[in-house]
């Protein structure tokens, strides 16, 4: 057996999403290689090289992936698949949006966002917004999964293999890409974050949310919030925590003026430390919080920044 | 032009489900069920596109028991032109890639030039159906969908992305998979309800098909998931902050 590991990149980093794949891939065998596609992307390849377990990692750099279109990277990797037992990528945005079309290319089931490796064929993973959990197996010739990251602890980055270059080129001239706005942010990402400070419905407004900021500087942590804070407005879908949002499960999770409905739960109940904030002394959120402050959030988080 | 926006039957987004004593699953009986959230907002983005003048006809599908053509009848309510079932059996499961062979037959038929349906059902929340459609059909595909803007033979589709958003252009005919900002659907109003009792649900059993329908993925067991405990409350910062630093040791 063996597993091609999709590498999580954005042509300028190699993701830490990549180690974890590299973990839960060595569930199912130690021959592991990674592929990295994208452009000008030999330093992601080197970077993935290093990550301990790997035995090999493949290049596919050109500018036709450039923006890992779906189109193509499908084609791709339904390529290189065929000398592969198993594939495994992120359960991100980017794995999400074309690993469907893998599976389907080679005529396999495809097994979503998987928190366990039990097996070779043999995987765990939440269903109904994590109110269940699956234990599911696959008699598939090949075995295509997407893996929730932060369920899976990092590889360490003490290996050296080779780096082999790919020249397939797929194209597809059905797709292009247009532009992209990022979110422009100094703190880490969400679902890389040790730190993470979310802001919900309680906020009352997106301006109150630079409340947050001042205690995220002091903790290096991430800013996040409830599916009921972007629904209302307040700050963009990216910083959405929860079932529809991100999966994050950082060392410390304080959850601000956020009632902790099933929901945003599902997206962070795996944090390790859990604090509440909240004026409701009543609110779901307390239940699975480790420390809960009940107090206005006005009041908290002006003494919080000054106490840290 | 032409959409056609497949549903699914799925438990109520409010009903907290129960996993079964015996581990065989989660208990369905007399759970209220409900169109998938996101499979609505797939709906009211079509019916827009037809309001605007972009789409001539909305046709609505679903695959699964009679009991489905009550979310049918609900995409009629909510303006779809007519709707399409694909029957099975009662209580039989079937798993993302089937469902998108059967659609891709119906796709082949009805020669739609734009299928939208919702980026994941809140049931088994595989997030598969949309991008497998598109890959057996060889459309393209923009998924997780905020804006969708169509224009002379394209589709511009902007998407929710880790870290933002992303625009793609698009060839028709394509497939668009909705995220939650895509709009907020409308709810039925009573005249129209009664109206779509008169449109018409073509009815066709699964067996017509040739869809092989056995799966390969077999659940072994289904588990309520960890409780996690509740912890203590603090009085107040002071306190916290000690504790994070001292007990929890997850702060220096």
């Amino acid at each position: 057996m063996s597993v091609l590991v999709y590498a999580e990149h954005d042509n300028e980093s190699l993701k830490t999403e990549t180690n974890k794949l590299v973990h839960a891939a060595l569930g199912v065998s130690t021959d592991i290689v990674v592929l990295v596609a994208g452009s000008g992307c030999a330093a992601i390849a080197e970077a993935a090289a290093k990550i301990s377990g790997v035995s090999k990692v493949l290049l596919a750099d050109n500018t036709v992936y450039e923006h890992q279109l779906p189109e193509n990277i499908a084609e791709l990797v339904v390529e290189v698949a065929a000398d592969y037992s198993h594939v495994f990528a992120a359960a991100t945005t980017t794995g999400k949006n074309f690993m469907p079309r893998v599976a389907a290319l080679l005529d396999v089931a495809q097994i979503s966002d998987i928190i366990k490796v039990e097996a070779a064929d043999t995987f765990v993973r939440p269903i109904y917004a994590g109110n269940a959990i699956a234990t599911v197996q696959s008699s598939d010739s090949k075995i295509i999964v997407t893996v929730r990251a932060a369920s899976f602890d990092a590889a360490e980055n003490d290996g050296n293999a080779s780096v082999e270059i790919l020249d397939t080129v797929k194209t597809s001239e059905k797709s292009s890409y247009v532009s992209a706005e990022l979110t422009v942010s100094e703190r880490p990402e969400l679902t890389a974050a040790d730190v993470i400070i979310s802001g919900g419905r309680g906020m009352q407004n997106g301006d109150n949310f630079a409340l947050l900021n001042g205690i995220a500087d002091k903790l290096g942590a991430a800013i996040g919030a409830s599916r009921a804070a972007v629904d209302a407005g307040f700050v963009p879908n990216d910083m959405q925590v929860g079932q529809t949002g991100k999966i994050v499960a950082p060392q410390l999770y304080i959850a601000v003026g956020i009632s902790g409905a099933i929901q945003h739960l599902a997206g962070m109940k795996d944090s390790k430390v859990i604090v509440a904030i909240n004026k409701d002394e009543e609110a779901p959120i307390f239940s699975v919080a480790d420390y809960g402050l009940v107090g206005d959030l006005f009041d908290v988080l002006p003494q919080l920044e000054a106490a840290l | 032009m032409k959409i056609l926006v497949p549903v699914k039957r799925a438990v109520d987004y409010n009903v907290k489900v129960r996993v079964k004593p015996d581990n065989s699953g989660v208990d369905l009986n007399n759970v209220k069920m409900a169109i998938n959230p996101f499979c609505e907002i797939a709906i009211e983005e079509a019916i827009r596109l037809k309001e605007k003048g972009v789409a001539t006809e909305v046709v609505v599908i679903s695959i699964g028991d009679k009991a489905c053509q009550e979310q049918i009848r609900t995409g009629l309510a909510l303006g779809a032109d007519r709707g399409i079932h694909i029957e099975t059996d009662a209580g039989v499961v079937i798993d993302s890639l089937q469902v998108a062979k059967l659609l891709q037959k119906i796709v082949e038929a009805e020669k739609p030039d734009l299928v939208i349906l919702g980026k994941q059902a809140i049931d088994s929340d595989n997030n598969q159906t949309g991008q497998m459609l598109a890959a057996l059909t060889g459309m393209p595909q923009g998924t997780f969908a905020s804006e969708v803007l169509v224009a002379d033979g394209t589709v511009n589709v902007t998407r929710e992305i880790d870290g933002g958003l992303q625009t793609v252009k698009l060839q028709l005919p394509a497939v668009v998979t909705t995220d939650l900002r895509l709009n907020e659907p409308r709810y039925a109003s009573l005249p129209n309800i009664m109206k779509a009792k008169r449109k018409p649900i073509d009815v066709k059993p699964v067996a017509d098909f040739g869809v092989d329908m056995t799966s390969k993925v077999t659940v072994i067991k289904v588990e309520a998931p960890a409780q996690r405990v509740g912890g203590v409350k603090v009085a107040d910062v002071a306190e916290l902050v000690h504790k994070l630093k001292n007990e929890a040791k997850v702060i220096s």
